[in-house]
């Protein structure tokens, strides 16, 4: 607990003392409007009947979303990689769907989660002693590698034509998919909740305090004595395990994948998904996929030109002017009020 | 065999050059200023499409058609630069990345909706096109005019570097910033300057790269990559490196295509790679 003990130690007043230790023994409690995205995702469920496939793609992506902010928020790793994990998650699930004949959903999560953590922990043993553009092209060219094996070994893989036509047991042995996809949309629900918890918990751990003075700063973390590279392979082998869940779900909902999963385009989606709804802040995964699928839903059926551009020009906005994503507005906007004048 | 080799070291040597000029002003930018500018690609493609406009449209020959697009984009880029770049200076390496990927995606969908996704190519003068008889072997000309120009374009920017005022002034800032400006360097400046010409050499890179690779709005991504391969390999802020890793990475990239014809995308990854993680700072830089 070297951070709470630093934090306390700063605090000369009793009094700031006193406030300190109450944030931190309560910071973890869970609020009353935590339940708000939970409940919308379920309303969403009752109003939209017809579009539950689409529910379950941003499902998918909030899952993905907030695996990456367990690195690139609360860790501080920047990498232009992490579809890699996602794809590989993807690929598991359809591989052994189709080349083993297991077709039992979950454990094709199980597995999916496995291989992504190998090969998260591999990388990120390798790869976490670099900083800086260093890391940006490693987790890059590393990406681009597994597209390349993908793509080398395609009588395997499907290559850039992809896997279709996957199908699986009924979830549970009990629920069978039906056209609109509402099993999916509920299966994605249920998986996302877990996860999301798995997740939650970790950042309040001690653990997670660590990972947030690493951030903060990694030359003080040394210092204390703290394993800095040992943890941040710990959580990027964590982080590696739920995208490859996000990314397994993605090929059981869609039935279909191809190695576009593997595109610097889904790493950067993924970024600017967080990016906008606010990194390190664990909702703003929900609100970014949100807005940013809806949005690409919308837009990309008009042009995909239009689309890409509304992407770009959201990224500079959110850099410029929301450096902390809509939740960050949306908190300064509630301190404004409750606040009163201040400026 | 021998041939194969010819081959190889000529044919990595051209696409080693286009390399050079496009990754070099962006090595140097992020030696000075620690920038990181995804957004170099799309300063590549913009003046590829501006080359491609003034020859098709305009009957602008080739040669004032790359001197245009040098000036164009050099100009234009300084623009970008106060409007954006300047503001994001101090700002974390995450948010200059999003910034520059925003700004990349921008320009690629601009680039689409007025020239369209499809590839399009120019006519260059007669006497570029065709075989050029060197000893009993064949060349194509207009590589050998590529690895001219590379050539001629490093010699200049070495002297510039190495031999004026301003390359004195570069170098003192990109080993010690601060040290730089307190001796009363204006960085700043000198960034504004540098990135001007580093990216009209990315422009004039990029028009030189129509006739080679075809020209798409997803140049801007596609290539960006093998430009930061460069940058990372060469080391930060060093022309030697930058030359040494385009040389590298373009034969190693030609010769993987040429021998393991399904494997051949891999290669430049893996020297990449596997140069990174021993040197993480690049060939030539300093960590």
């Amino acid at each position: 607990m070297a951070a709470s003990d630093a934090i306390a130690a700063a605090a000369p007043a009793p009094a700031a003392r006193a406030q300190a230790t109450a944030f931190l023994a309560t910071r973890h409690r869970l609020r009353p409007w935590e339940a708000l995205p939970w409940l919308l995702a379920i309303a969403a469920f009752f109003i939209f009947p017809d579009r539950m496939l689409f529910g379950s793609q941003v499902l998918v992506m909030v899952l993905f979303a907030l695996s990456l902010d367990l690195i690139l928020g609360f860790a501080g790793i920047v990498s232009l990689g992490h579809a890699a994990f996602f794809g590989l998650g993807a690929y598991t699930a359809a591989l052994i769907t189709l080349r083993l004949n297991w077709q039992e959903p979950i454990s094709g999560l199980f597995a999916a989660a496995a291989v992504a953590a190998v090969a998260g922990a591999a990388s990120g043993w390798l790869l976490l002693r670099y900083r800086g553009l260093t890391l940006l092209v490693l987790t890059l060219a590393t990406t681009i590698m597994l597209q390349e094996v993908g793509n080398l070994m395609r009588d395997f893989t499907g290559g850039y034509d992809g896997l279709p036509g996957l199908t699986y047991t009924p979830l549970l042995g009990l629920f069978d998919y039906d056209l609109f996809g509402h099993t999916y949309y509920l299966y994605a629900l249920a998986v996302l909740f877990v996860l999301f918890l798995v997740v939650r918990t970790i950042v309040h751990s001690p653990f997670g305090q660590t990972l947030a003075g690493i951030r903060e700063n990694v030359a003080r973390m040394h210092a204390v004595g703290s394993p800095v590279h040992l943890r941040l392979v710990t959580v990027y082998t964590i982080s590696a395990a739920i995208a490859g869940v996000a990314g397994a779900l993605f090929t059981q909902t869609n039935t279909y994948v191809t190695l576009g999963v593997f595109d610097f385009d889904n790493s950067a989606g993924v970024m600017v998904m967080l990016i906008l709804g606010g990194a390190g802040r664990l909702y703003g995964a929900f609100v970014g996929a949100v807005i940013y699928m809806v949005l690409q839903d919308n837009l990309s059926k008009a042009s995909p030109q239009y689309w890409q551009f509304a992407v770009g020009l959201m990224l500079v906005l959110t850099v410029l002017f929301a450096r902390r994503g809509l939740l960050g507005l949306l908190q300064d906007a509630g301190r404004l009020l409750t606040s009163g004048r201040k400026p | 065999m021998q041939d194969i080799v010819i081959s190889i070291l000529f044919e990595g040597l051209a696409y080693a050059m286009i390399l050079f000029i496009v990754s070099v002003g962006l090595s140097i930018t992020m030696g000075l200023m620690g920038f990181v500018n995804l957004a170099h690609g799309a300063f590549a493609m913009g003046g590829g499409y501006l080359v491609l406009t003034a020859m098709n449209s305009w009957g602008v020959p080739f040669f004032p058609a790359l001197l245009l697009t040098f000036l164009v984009v050099g100009a234009v880029s300084v623009v970008f630069e106060r409007l954006f770049y300047a503001r994001l200076y101090k700002a974390t390496e995450l948010e200059q990345v999003l910034l520059t990927i925003g700004l990349a995606y921008m320009a690629i969908a601009t680039y689409t909706y007025f020239y369209g996704p499809r590839p399009q190519s120019i006519h260059v003068p007669e006497y570029l096109t065709g075989q050029l008889a060197v000893a009993s072997r064949t060349f194509p000309t207009y590589r050998v005019f590529v690895i001219a120009v590379g050539a001629a374009l490093i010699a200049v920017l070495w002297y510039g570097f190495e031999r004026t005022n301003i390359g004195a002034r570069i170098r003192a800032a990109v080993d010690n910033r601060r040290m730089a400006q307190s001796i009363g360097i204006n960085v700043d400046r000198l960034f504004t300057l540098t990135f001007a010409v580093g990216s009209g050499l990315a422009a004039l890179g990029g028009g030189l790269a129509i006739e080679l690779f075809g020209l798409t709005p997803s140049f801007a991504v596609i290539y960006l990559v093998f430009f930061l391969l460069v940058v990372a390999v060469g080391g930060l802020g060093s022309l030697k490196g930058t030359l040494v890793a385009a040389i590298l990475l373009g034969v190693a990239d030609t010769g993987g295509k040429y021998l393991y014809a399904g494997a051949g995308g891999f290669i430049i990854y893996a020297v990449a790679m596997l140069i990174l993680l021993i040197r993480p700072a690049g060939l030539y830089g300093r960590e």
